[in-house]
């Protein structure tokens, strides 16, 4: 598996880490627990494709939306994390994706 | 036919010519008591222990391909009962207790082999939570044996107890642990089920679960509908497609998982060897073959195939822990679809749909729990109530937060 990182071009599976599915991007506004059950642990984890996220960490560490194919591995798509949200929740607490311009690279 | 050295005997002296199939091919009846959907080594059990312990009339087992080609003959076949969390502890230990007269119970030859399991440690602070470990799984009625360096090295003289990065310390040895014949236990299940009357259904996939006022009543398959009260999802890595056909979402990833086998060598490892930090774990099979594995690949997958990276460092695990494994050359590497759950501990329970019961987040370690997630499973779906040492396996325990997190590496379902 390669992964066309859009800052790093096409890079080795070994330079990625994954994360999850990228429902993580979509952390709830209010402290709901049934919000939160939902948004930490149920899944939709379809055969097909899947979107996620995986994080450059032996790169440009930037967090990158990944629609990838679970039946074939096959990638479909990449784009940055902080594109597809305003904000990035991977389960690290104030990791606040920066604002344009602001380094990532 | 009950299998006995005379029954070999007399079939080997009349040319093996006389052996009757190991289990029947019936037709799908229009309805049962009980449907367990999945054919693996767990919704085998459950078919079994509901007609042995629970004397439900009419069961059948509906499998999409064949019996025994998912996980339950495709891992590298460990049992053990060696948990620190209650919940899990006396779950396994009761696994482990079924094990051990599993082959007098079914009348089959599982081959379990109790060569004892081998953890490896390599600082202080690991030693001190294997001493934790192993009182704790003493307090449950199991063995542990806290070993030093020189214990470690009575066993097992051929690791490299050196390695600059992890040198061995000691380890936590269980003398019960060991390992069973994978397929043997599926097909056992199988026939042992047959023989109680449960129709053993191949080739039918299950396509749709009918739920009528939120009671389930039935499912579609491609042998046609089959109408039911008691239904079980068994279906390991596909538990989150076969349950979204219940419109149940479920706290599971679906991941896959590799192993490998090397050549037939002669007797070399006395048990199974596991180097945890270095995510890499060991056996011999009774053929010789050096069975061997390590992590997950660590992304959701059905494709039941891996990638390089995971293989290489599987490799380069097994290479720093004993260095003559460079010696075998590996004859086969395969991979297959676990169902990961974000504690890294397994549900059995019922569901939100009345009728409709959840066996699954076996993660990579299903196959020991076997014969006691079939018997837990089995007295759920008879008695409506949980069995003891599975209560703690519920499906809301995400959401109520009593997880059961062995690793207390926290909600990541690739992690566990
Ligand atoms: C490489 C590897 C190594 C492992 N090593 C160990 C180990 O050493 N020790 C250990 O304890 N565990 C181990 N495991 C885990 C263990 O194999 C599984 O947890 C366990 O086998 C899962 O239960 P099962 O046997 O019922 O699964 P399966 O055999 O996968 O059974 C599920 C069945 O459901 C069927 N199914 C799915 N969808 C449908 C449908 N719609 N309709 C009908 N049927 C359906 C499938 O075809 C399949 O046969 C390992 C797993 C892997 C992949
Ligand atoms: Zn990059």
């Amino acid at each position: 598996m390669r992964i066309a990182c859009p800052l790093c071009g096409e890079r080795d599976l070994r330079e990625f880490t994954y994360r999850g599915a990228a429902v993580l991007l979509d952390r709830p506004a209010e402290p709901d627990p049934v919000a939160f059950d939902a948004y930490l642990h149920l899944r939709d984890n379809p055969a097909g494709p899947n979107a996620e996220l995986w994080h450059h960490a032996f790169g440009c560490r930037a967090w990158l939306r990944v629609v990838r194919d679970t039946r074939t591995h096959a990638i479909l798509e990449v784009g940055l994390a902080r594109d597809a949200r305003g904000r990035l929740a991977p389960g690290v607490g104030e990791a606040v994706v920066p604002a344009e311009g602001e380094g990532t690279a | 036919m009950r299998y006995s050295v005379l029954s070999i005997l007399k079939n080997a002296l009349a040319g093996d010519v006389a052996w009757a199939p190991v289990w029947r091919d019936p037709e799908p009846q229009p309805a049962y008591d009980a449907i367990v959907i999945g054919g693996g080594g767990h919704g085998l059990a459950t078919a079994y222990y509901l007609a042995r312990n629970h004397r439900v009339a009419s069961v059948a087992v509906l499998e999409r391909g064949l019996i025994g080609q998912g996980n339950v003959g495709r891992n590298t076949t460990i049992v053990r009962a060696n948990y620190l969390l209650r919940g899990n502890s006396e779950f396994y230990s009761h696994s482990l207790k079924l094990w051990e007269g599993l082959e007098r119970e079914l009348n089959y030859n599982v081959m379990m082999s109790q060569r004892g399991v081998l953890n490896l440690c390599h600082s202080d602070a690991q030693r001190d939570a294997f001493a934790r470990r192993g009182n704790q799984i003493r307090f449950q009625g199991d063995d542990a044996v806290l070993l030093d360096r020189e214990g470690v090295r009575r066993i097992a003289p051929f690791l490299n107890f050196d390695d600059l990065r992890f040198p061995i310390h000691g380890g936590l040895l269980q003398v019960r642990a060991g390992t069973a014949r994978h397929d043997a236990v599926a097909w056992g299940y199988a026939r042992a089920a047959d023989a109680r009357g449960v129709d053993l259904l191949q080739n039918c996939e299950v396509t749709g679960i009918r739920v009528e006022n939120g009671r389930v009543c039935g499912v579609e398959t491609t042998r046609g509908a089959i109408a039911a009260e008691k239904v079980a999802i068994v279906a390991a890595g596909r538990s989150g497609q076969v349950a979204a056909l219940a419109g149940l979402r479920l706290p599971i990833e679906s991941h896959v998982l590799q192993a490998f086998v090397t050549e037939g060598l002669k007797p070399v490892l006395p048990g199974v060897v596991t180097f945890g930090m270095g995510h890499f774990y060991i056996s011999q099979s009774d053929k010789g073959g050096l069975v061997f594995g390590g992590d997950l690949d660590s992304y959701n997958s059905y494709a039941a195939r891996g990638n390089l990276p995971a293989v290489e460092h599987v490799m380069e695990a097994g290479m720093a822990l004993m260095p003559m494994i460079g010696r075998a050359r590996v004859l086969r590497s395969w991979g297959s679809i676990v169902d990961m759950t974000p504690d890294g501990s397994p549900i059995i329970d019922r569901t939100p749909v009345e009728g409709l019961f959840l066996n699954a987040g076996w993660c990579y370690g299903g196959f020991k729990a076997t014969p006691a997630s079939g018997w837990c499973l089995a007295h759920l779906m008879a008695t409506g109530r949980p069995h003891p040492v599975a209560a703690r396996l519920r499906l809301d325990r995400f959401a109520s937060g009593r997880v059961l997190d062995e690793e207390g590496a926290g909600a990541q379902h690739n992690l566990h």
